[in-house]
């Protein structure tokens, strides 16, 4: 058996994060990989498309009513879905109340005391939005994740988000020794979407590592709670994410620190591939009627 | 052998030189604005006060929730505190300023209890309003003579967000009104204990006065209506001021909040006077009734004959002639009293050297009553101060006086291991560093277990335990028999 392979799909609420890693994960078992997820997004949506399930029952929601995590045993909170895949979620409160940053490392200290990850060859982790507080770095922290993946496209607010999180990394990136894997774009198809990505890729100092096209085959299989991979193998799309996974399996050690950019650096190379005009200070906060 | 006055401002400033010294450049430089000798004439002692400590140096300073819980609402006997957020926070400040109070604990006083909502990790994730609904619940079943609830907050409370303000609208509304009062005093608010009394008074001003009928309690007003404003009753304090207010012919009718009850606190608006002891925990609250209701206030200190008579008068003054007789008769009666004392201690105490370090009013408060039986404090200090406290403390400090604001645990050593002062009064963390260097030490937070210390009957105990710690026989055995 390979060492553990710990990775971790980070990127802009609204994405895709979900989508692509339960796709990705399920091309990695389909090449044959024991797969464990983590979802650490108080939503928890990150395995209902492995489980066929809305969403499952969550490690904090289920510790909450029976007390506390201690009195949780490893079977209440995994189940087993597609390909054998093994799903945990983590959960977290209601919106506007309590700390889900909190939920996170609660959960995450619970699967590896009670040894979760034994056997598996992948755990990847699936983690909300942006990096928000303390606790949602918990995957990027020392000995857990070495690489994350960022899922984003060619919207700014994805590329924002991108660079944040890459600032996250570098962060933790010298204490613990996580690396950035690569970007992945999922097509959004915005104006010169690829050479952009790719260009801020090379900005961050990684690389784009995988193109995904639109295709509403996902969407279709989403509405079966499916996976492409699962819902129709055969098709174009499920070859896209099997080609995701391999670039993934093999990008293993090849991770890098990452170099985020300034806020200026990211507009100029909006502007230079002419997504942003350049500014006009006699236009801004002049409304559209009064121009 | 003493020194003159010149003499100990040269010896006291190089020796403030001397303790910065071994501190980095910036911090020496922050400290030595703490640091000062006081000047005759000089309008503040020339300290800075009120500011963040120094990361790496021992203060002994509390935090915000210290300030609220354990002085400012603890006390009140008949209401319940709960200490909302993990446990430790209640647990060790259960009970540890002797607030003594009149009543039956567990029945209709709560004082010495301890009431908290335990924060398990699921309460943080999750948060904990639910659960404090459901404590104020148990409280209801549990303990139904309470007259009150307050929430005082943790640190976890702000970082999470909790809404204690809804849930205390919600329960009080369902409970007919009852008092329920959220107080937002996590203790990394702020640089000290202080604004934990600040926010404390706040929320008394808007959820006990600006939420009550003001005709709640029957209450028939007098014109010799006051309240006693800012004694805790530590050791029993305030009981032996109170004595001194009705033999005037005061009527007292409220303490805050050293065995106060709620009620009490509710019809202070109408008193004629507000008299304030320590102005620096509730100075707050008496500015806002003098704007609010018009209720003057006056300061007073019960430390020690001199300043006893003193305020006594002034008291007496916001009044008509009967009560200023009342005080002129209450000073004559226990003149004897205190001329027993003096008679008994002063020869035991005379010229004996004090250094202080302590909270709220007493680094100046208690200088009078050492002063009564011959002793002179030549250092003193604030854990917490601001400046209105260095002005005041002008009044009672001699020219050359050592002051040391927020003193970290290495100056304050320093200082009286050259010094050499004949006794020291700080608190507990203080005292057995300085009774191993072989100085007298009195507690002067808790009184040392004893008390009271305020009005006459006080001072019979001060003076008897300060003579008990300065001339105890233990002293003459310290020395190391091979030296």
């Amino acid at each position: 058996m390979s060492a553990l392979r710990q990775i971790a799909f980070y990127g802009k609420g609204g994405i895709g994060k979900s989508t692509t890693s339960q796709n990705t994960l399920a091309a990695l078992a389909e090449m044959g990989h024991k797969i464990l997820i983590v979802g650490c997004d108080p939503k928890a949506d990150s395995t209902r498309l492995i489980l066929h399930a809305k969403a499952q029952d969550t490690v904090l929601s289920l510790a909450a009513e029976a007390g506390s995590v201690e009195d949780l045993e490893l079977e209440d909170v995994m189940k087993i879905g597609y390909r054998d895949i093994r799903c945990v979620e983590s959960g977290g409160p209601e919106p506007g109340v309590g700390c889900a940053g909190r939920g996170v490392i609660t959960s995450i200290n619970f699967l590896e005391e009670n040894g979760a990850y034994d056997g598996a060859d992948y755990v990847s982790y699936d983690v909300l939005g942006d990096v928000v507080c303390g606790g949602f770095a918990m995957p990027i922290r020392e000995n857990k994740a070495q690489e994350i993946y960022i899922v984003m496209s060619g919207e700014m607010m994805a590329m924002y988000a991108a660079n944040n999180i890459s600032k996250g990394i570098l962060k933790y990136a010298n204490s613990g020794g996580v690396r950035l894997g690569g970007l992945v774009c999922n097509e959004r198809q915005t104006d010169k979407e690829y050479e952009l990505a790719d260009a801020l890729a090379k900005k961050l100092g990684t690389k784009l590592i995988h193109f995904v096209p639109r295709d509403n085959i996902v969407q279709h299989a989403e509405l079966r709670r499916m996976t492409v991979l699962e819902y129709a193998p055969e098709s174009k799309q499920a070859q896209e994410y099997r080609e995701l996974a391999k670039k993934i399996h093999e990008n293993a050690g090849k991770g890098t620190i990452p170099t985020p950019i300034t806020m200026e650096e990211l507009e100029d190379l909006l502007m230079e591939f002419g997504i942003m005009k350049k500014e006009d200070e006699s236009v801004i906060g002049v409304a559209a009627a009064a121009a | 052998m003493s020194l003159t006055a010149e003499q100990t401002k040269t010896r006291n400033k190089e020796l403030i030189e001397e303790v910065l010294s071994v501190y980095p450049e910036k911090s020496a430089k922050r400290r030595a604005k703490h640091l000062g000798v006081h000047e005759e004439g000089k309008s503040d002692c020339g300290v800075k006060s009120n500011i963040k400590s120094l990361p790496g140096v021992m203060t002994v300073r509390g935090c915000a929730y210290a300030g609220s819980k354990g002085v400012v609402w603890g006390p009140i006997k008949d209401m319940i505190h709960i200490s909302h957020g993990p446990v430790g926070c209640g647990q060790y400040s259960w009970a540890t300023r002797r607030n003594y109070y009149i009543g039956t604990t567990g029945i209709d006083s709560f004082g010495t209890m301890q009431f908290t909502s335990d924060f398990q990790e699921k309460d943080i994730v999750f948060g904990g309003d639910k659960k404090l609904e459901k404590l104020i619940d148990e409280i209801e079943v549990l303990f139904p003579l309470n007259k009150g609830i307050s929430v005082q907050s943790e640190c976890p409370i702000g970082l999470i967000g909790d809404d204690i303000e809804a849930v205390s609208k919600k329960k009080s509304k369902e409970l007919n009104g009852k008092t329920i009062v959220p107080v937002r005093c996590e203790g990394f608010r702020g640089v000290s204990q202080s604004l934990g009394h600040h926010i404390a008074n706040d929320m008394i001003r808007d959820w006990v006065f600006d939420k009550t009928d003001p005709n709640k309690n029957a209450f028939v007003a007098t014109p010799y209506d006051v309240a006693i404003i800012g004694d805790y009753n530590i050791g029993g304090d305030a009981w032996s001021s109170r004595i001194l207010l009705e033999e005037m012919g005061l009527r007292v009718i409220a303490q805050w909040s050293g065995d106060g009850t709620i009620a009490e606190i509710e019809n202070t608006p109408k008193a004629k006077l507000n008299v304030l002891h320590c102005y620096r925990s509730m100075n707050y609250i008496s500015r806002h009734m003098e704007e609010k209701y018009g209720t003057p206030w006056v300061e007073y200190n019960f430390f020690g004959p001199s300043k006893i008579e003193a305020s006594l008068r002034e008291i007496a003054s916001h009044f008509d002639d009967k009560i200023k007789e009342g005080a002129e008769r209450v000073i004559a009666k226990y003149r004897p009293l205190v001329d027993a004392v003096i008679a008994n201690f002063k020869p035991r105490l005379a010229g004996k050297k004090v250094m202080l370090y302590v909270g709220g009013l007493r680094p100046r408060h208690v200088i009078g009553a050492y002063e009564d039986l011959g002793m002179e404090v030549v250092g003193t200090g604030y854990e917490f101060a601001h400046n209105d406290d260095y002005q005041r403390t002008t009044d009672y400090i001699k020219d050359s006086t050592l002051v040391y604001d927020d003193v970290t645990g290495y100056e304050f050593e320093k200082f009286v291991e050259k010094i050499q002062p004949d006794l020291v009064g700080s608190g507990i963390k203080e005292k057995y560093v300085f009774q191993k260097m072989g100085v007298p030490f009195r507690q002067m937070h808790s009184w040392d277990y004893s008390g009271p210390y305020h009005g006459y009957d006080g001072f019979a105990i001060f003076a008897r335990d300060m003579d008990m710690a300065i001339n105890s026989p233990v002293w003459s055995l310290t020395k190391a028999p091979w030296k």
